[in-house]
């Protein structure tokens, strides 16, 4: 760069708030150059990827050399092999289940904590997020200790209240709910943040409004809050359906897919076809049908949020 | 906020009871949520015996650290923690300064293609990571980097998320300070490293700690890359107590899973405040 730009620069139109950059010359390469190291990991990681899994989903590689190309076959299969249509069968259960219970469960307890007559707020909201923080692998370790059928202290104050759960992780009915409740348990306090900075958002006047108007709390909740709240609401419930999608860590440490793969989801199939079958062009298949889900959950969002990014981007 | 005239004001004698009751149950629901975390603070300290008596007790009556001794002898535990800490770190350091570079080229530089490059960012995004597992490993084979460290954190050493998230960030500062830096002859490294990064802190603080918690606690990602227990990190390392059938030997588990924990619930703990405000912030963008 010259002395000559250098000068130049402040003798151009003066930015707008929050407008384009300054145009100048040269700028192309140094931009490059700061981009250069995450562009190649990008590139080579992300993007590159993206394009190999789908040329590896029409073929049956194997890591080994031998490939062929099998059309659609393996997305044939997906669609018509009991097995593992059942997985996106599970998949959409743990979705069906983990979403509006994480919700109701985040909501709920943000509703709680914003309450004013609560004492040390603070301190809850701290407590309640700790979850957030354990891996869902260690969240995992913990309730299956406090679900074993002999020494689990749940199994035991439960059964003292008179209900028997039995093993509930070889259970083919429960086993699903089961890691769906471990999940929500460590992710609904990440939720629930949300909310609360949501529900802060609202204008006390409309609360002040709504007594007026003679509102009880049922209706100043449902008139007030849920409207007032429908743009969190919305990314919260395609963000913790995304999430859902992906489910795997406590499913390989509590059930291993089982029992009767009644708990085997698309992410623990995309891994035992990938790396135990090393069946590498069914788990590309299985990562496109990954994909597809995510992409059209994130396109809805979007809708919902373009008008509010577009002045951002 | 501001106009704080309703039932917080001034509370009155019924008020009184409603807010104890309140306190009462909020605590009661915290209690029970917390449970699993407490069972693994004191089954960790809670003898063979004890663990596996009936009826099952929350609190242990001996203490002991044999679990904690067994932890290192049953699997190479310091190994394990040494590899999650670097796996994390390493992560975290490059990822910073990768998307924070990148984010500042995109934030303040207008050059041709910006806009290009910015889509397909956060186009990126949508991409979640399982979906080009099996590429990824075969790249990471063909490099012969399984089991070792520039495997598990190359692949990661920048994200989509980390340079959207930045670049919005940046281009929230003020245009005024790195202009005039320009003016007075600074490169553009030199007002990215002295003027956006120091006013950055917060946003670069928040994504170290992001990224840092979800690497720590990444399971799909060490299971994939590290074949031998040498190279693991604390929690794939954990999973292989879990043998197929058997005993689960509880103890150890729970041992394994509080130093897991801890320090993450330190950091938390310490800056409890920016995490959960960065949080709260995600779903307001």
């Amino acid at each position: 760069m010259t002395a000559t730009t250098r000068e130049r620069a402040p003798y151009r139109a003066p930015a707008p708030l929050g407008g384009r950059p300054l145009r100048r010359r040269g700028l192309a390469a140094k931009a490059f150059l700061f981009m250069l190291p995450a562009l190649v990991i990008l590139v080579a990681f992300v993007f590159w990827p993206m394009a190999s899994a789908l040329r590896l989903s029409f073929t049956n590689a194997s890591g080994f050399g031998i490939e062929e190309w099998v059309g659609l076959s393996n997305y044939a299969r997906i669609f018509t092999d009991q097995r593992i249509l059942a997985t996106l069968g599970n998949t959409a259960l743990y979705t069906v289940l983990f979403t509006p219970t994480a919700l109701v469960a985040a909501l709920a307890l943000a509703l709680l904590l914003n309450n004013r007559l609560l004492i040390a707020r603070g301190f809850f909201r701290t407590a309640l997020f700790l979850p957030f923080v354990v891996s869902l692998a260690v969240a995992a370790f913990a309730w299956t200790y406090l679900l074993d059928p002999q020494v689990g202290l749940l199994t035991y104050w439960l059964r003292a209240l008179g209900i028997q759960i039995g093993n509930v992780l070889q259970d083919p009915v429960l086993a699903m709910p089961t890691v769906v409740a471990v999940a929500i348990w460590k992710s609904f306090g990440f939720y629930m943040v949300i909310f609360i900075a949501g529900l802060q958002e609202i204008p006390e006047s409309l609360y002040e409004a709504a007594t007026i108007d003679g509102a009880g709390p049922w209706r100043r909740f449902t008139h007030v809050t849920l409207p007032q709240l429908s743009n969190t609401l919305a990314f919260v419930v395609i963000f913790a359906m995304i999430a859902a999608l992906q489910a795997f860590d406590q499913i390989y440490v509590m059930t291993g897919g089982g029992p009767y793969r009644s708990t085997q989801s698309v992410v623990m199939e995309l891994y035992q076809e990938g790396f135990k079958k090393l069946d590498l062009g069914m788990a590309s298949a299985l990562s496109y049908v990954l994909l597809a889900a995510t992409l059209i959950l994130s396109l809805i969002q979007f809708r919902f949020f373009g008008r509010r990014e577009k002045d951002t981007l | 906020m501001t106009t704080s005239t309703t039932a917080a004001g001034r509370p009155r004698s019924g008020r009184t009871l409603s807010r104890w009751l309140l306190a009462a149950a909020v605590l009661l629901l915290t209690a029970i949520v917390l449970l699993p975390v407490a069972i693994i603070a004191f089954t960790a300290f809670k003898p063979t015996a004890e663990i596996n008596a009936f009826p099952p007790t929350l609190m242990p009556t001996g203490w002991t650290l044999a679990n904690f001794t067994r932890i290192f002898t049953d699997l190479p535990f310091g190994r394990l923690f040494l590899n999650s800490f670097l796996f994390a770190g390493g992560v975290t350091l490059f990822a910073l300064a990768f998307d924070s570079l990148a984010a500042y080229a995109l934030a303040r530089l207008d050059f041709r293609g910006n806009r290009f490059i910015l889509v397909a960012i956060v186009a990126s995004l949508m991409i979640p990571f399982q979906a080009t597992l099996i590429p990824v490993y075969q790249l990471v084979a063909q490099l012969g980097w399984v089991n070792t460290f520039a495997g598990l954190i190359i692949p990661r050493a920048a994200d989509a998320f980390g340079i959207f998230f930045l670049r919005q960030f940046f281009v929230s500062l003020p245009r005024d300070l790195d202009n005039a830096a320009r003016i007075d002859g600074a490169s553009e490294f030199r007002v990215f490293r002295s003027i956006i990064l120091p006013n950055a802190v917060p946003a670069l603080l928040t994504l170290a700690i992001f990224t840092f918690v979800n690497n720590w606690n990444d399971l799909l990602w060490p299971l994939v890359f590290t074949t031998t227990p040498d190279m693991g990190t604390i929690t794939s390392g954990l999973t292989l107590l879990t043998g197929p059938g058997g005993i689960i030997p509880y103890g150890t588990m729970m041992a394994g899973s509080l130093i897991a924990v801890l320090p993450l619930a330190v950091m938390f703990l310490i800056m409890q405040r920016r995490f959960i405000e960065s949080v709260a912030t995600t779903g307001l963008k």
